[in-house]
């Protein structure tokens, strides 16, 4: 157990080192960063904000990881994002009540994810093209369905979802926590994590081994579904509307790029859950850094890629072998 | 010779009379799409504003695409319109189709944007200044605060589009004598609610709230979307922090009866009527209208009855 723990710190060491700096640089720059305040019943500050506004991009990493540790990648992520929140809306609008919102919008979001499953383990298509159909098509959808206006409603049950608190932590936060912590006990603490490791490594060897790989890629494509739809559902309840254009627009990229500053390969094998939820605060943590730092709009893009080029020249394998030489000779 | 000279005029004036009534008839309209609640609102205001003048409209969506534009414009040509009214997607690339149009004697009026042609290509161009409507937000908040020192924060919209430059140009010219007041943090919403809100959480804990007197958007719903962060820091926003925003869309008018937001200043998404009443001076008795017709930016405050005001807009498809 130690042994394991251990291993864990090792694995994410370089993540939290990444975090720690950003954080380090963003209260050397706007010293106010680290204050919490309690208010309203829950914490307020720009930390709780980071673990606020980066739910969205944590629940997709969760799918994401997943996803690409079987060798794939779900590019439409972002657009099952705006066909949940869509739903959502239309269906409390329409009255049907909160529970039954709920799980039509989580529903959708797990069929969307079948979809992709089937396309990618039972027809054998490429998982980015497979995924970019639904990325394209997606968005669509969500626009038939809310008429290509914002959908605006007020209930206070599917509001709480976006900005209420549980625990004086926001519900964004309290949710993407918990769906973390839950999916990685359930890959670790299974065979399931080993499982979807074999196949990314090698499909076929898996399945002359008796993994039945059809059926892990179906469902590690619906899981990345579910969480699309929980951050869809997220959005929307935190705006109180439904923005079938801008919904989830370009969060697959953060996504990846969340999986991928965690350290876990595109090409597929090994992964780590957690190390991805890390990436995705590191991310959030430039965003909202960037936001409270005050520079002009026109620095954002610039100042964002230059600080995901340090973190990914520092993990690339070339300066890897550089150290491990550096250390030999020294 | 008098009187043939007097027969000669009469006929003219019988055919300029006639065909002027011919003229009027038929209208084709060439719209981008129904991207926005706004575009969906331009297209029900000019059915209407043509029905209320007896013009058959000719309506083609084009989807976004200029290829669809310059088929819809090529076969209003072909069915021989009276005139054309064209929103055009893109900027460049309209030469070759105004050119077959105006060949074709069909004045064609834009919409909303401009084109980079020839002037002498289209009638005239009806759109809204976005400088003068960030001037009219701006000439607002100066007389809403009057002496007292207000620092003003300021949601953009995309970073480097025309509306986000103009409209804080407009913003800043309206407020550069008032030295009580100054933007004090100011960062783009990408006009949207969700940026809006995120980008409004952070400038409240960055200048902290108490210290913010008023809020700028570029758009309404960045606005909107500001105004639930100033509730959820436990602020008023109307009244701790003023709202003054611009586009004038069915939501912010909630807002304002709520008394949540204090002013917007409108996009009018009727563009279509000075278009017809130009056209129809021109038909009578060849007035060249001037090549830009600038709409009212008209502004809205809680005194103008928000809810009707919102019923209104609803009703207009937005």
């Amino acid at each position: 157990m130690n042994g394991g723990a251990a291993r864990l710190l090792r694995r994410i060491a370089p993540q939290l080192v990444t975090l720690a700096v950003i954080l380090a640089t963003i209260g050397f720059v706007f010293p106010g960063f680290f204050n919490i305040a309690f208010a309203n019943e829950r914490l307020y500050g720009s930390p709780i904000d980071i673990l606020n506004r980066g739910a969205p991009v944590a629940l997709l990493a969760i799918g994401m990881t997943l996803v690409i540790a079987t060798r794939g990648i779900d590019l439409s992520v972002g657009a099952v994002m705006a066909i949940c929140g869509a739903i959502a809306a239309s269906a409390i609008t329409a009255g049907y009540g909160l529970p039954l919102t709920l799980l039509m919008a989580l529903g959708a979001g797990i069929a969307c994810g079948l979809w992709n499953g089937l396309l990618v383990a039972v027809l054998g298509i490429q998982p980015i093209v497979a995924t970019l159909i639904l990325m394209v098509a997606g968005r669509g959808i969500a626009q038939l369905i809310t008429e290509g206006a914002i959908l605006t409603f007020n209930d206070a049950g599917l509001a709480y979802v976006g900005s209420g608190s549980f625990a004086a932590l926001p519900m964004p936060a309290v949710l993407w926590l918990s769906v973390g912590v839950a999916v990685a006990l359930l890959v670790r603490r299974t065979a399931l994590g080993m499982l979807i490791e074999a196949v990314g490594v090698n499909r076929r060897a898996s399945s002359l081994a008796g993994v039945s790989s059809r059926l892990l890629l179906i469902t590690v494509y619906a899981i990345s579904g579910l969480c699309a739809a929980l951050a869809g559902i997220i959005v929307a309840a935190d705006i109180r509307g439904a923005d079938a254009n801008n919904a989830g627009l370009f969060l697959e990229l953060d996504a990846i790029l969340a999986v991928v500053v965690g350290g876990t390969s595109l090409l597929g094998g090994r992964f780590s859950i957690i190390a991805s939820l890390i990436g995705a605060m590191i991310i959030q943590s430039v965003n909202t850094g960037i936001l409270v730092a005050g520079f002009p709009p026109e620095f954002n893009l610039v100042i964002k890629a230059c600080i995901v080029l340090a973190i990914l020249v520092l993990q690339s394998p070339a300066l890897y072998g550089a150290a491990i030489l550096l250390r030999r000779t020294s | 010779m008098i009187a043939k000279t007097l027969l000669g005029a009469g006929l003219l004036a019988s055919m300029t009379l006639l065909s002027s009534a011919a003229l009027a008839q038929t209208v084709g309209f060439s719209q981008i799409g129904s991207e926005s609640g706004w575009r969906a609102a331009e297209t029900t205001v000019t059915r209407q504003e043509a029905e209320k003048r007896g013009i058959d409209l000719k309506f083609a969506d084009a989807q976004q695409k200029q290829e669809n534009q310059i088929k819809a414009i090529r076969s209003f040509v072909a069915q021989g319109v009276d005139a054309i009214l064209l929103a055009p997607v893109v900027a460049t690339g309209w030469d070759a189709v105004l050119q077959e149009a105006k060949e074709a004697e069909i004045p064609v009026i834009l919409l909303d944007r401009m084109v980079d042609s020839d002037k002498d290509l289209y009638l005239t161009a009806v759109g809204s200044d976005l400088v003068h409507e960030g001037e009219v937000a701006g000439k607002w908040l100066v007389d809403e605060v009057g002496d007292r020192e207000c620092n003003v924060v300021e949601l953009q919209g995309t970073t480097g589009s025309s509306p986000a430059i103009d409209r804080k140009k407009g913003f800043e010219q309206a407020i550069a004598d008032a030295s009580n007041i100054k933007i004090v943090r100011s960062q783009t919403g990408d006009f949207t609610r969700a940026k809006g809100k995120e980008v409004m959480e952070s400038f409240l804990k960055a200048e902290g709230g108490d210290t913010i007197c008023a809020l700028y958007a570029h758009n309404d719903d960045m606005a909107v979307g500001a105004i639930q962060a100033i509730k959820e820091a436990g602020l008023k926003p109307g009244s701790d922090i003023l709202v003054v925003s611009i586009d004038a869309v069915p939501d912010i008018f909630q807002a304002m009866a709520a008394g949540e937001a204090n002013a917007t200043v409108e996009l009018t998404p009727n563009m279509a009527g000075p278009a017809f009443d130009a056209l129809a001076k021109y038909q009578a008795d060849g007035t060249e209208p001037p090549k830009f017709i600038q709409t009212e930016s008209k502004l809205y405050t809680q005194a103008d009855d928000p809810m009707k005001v919102y019923e209104e807009k609803k009703s207009q498809g937005y």
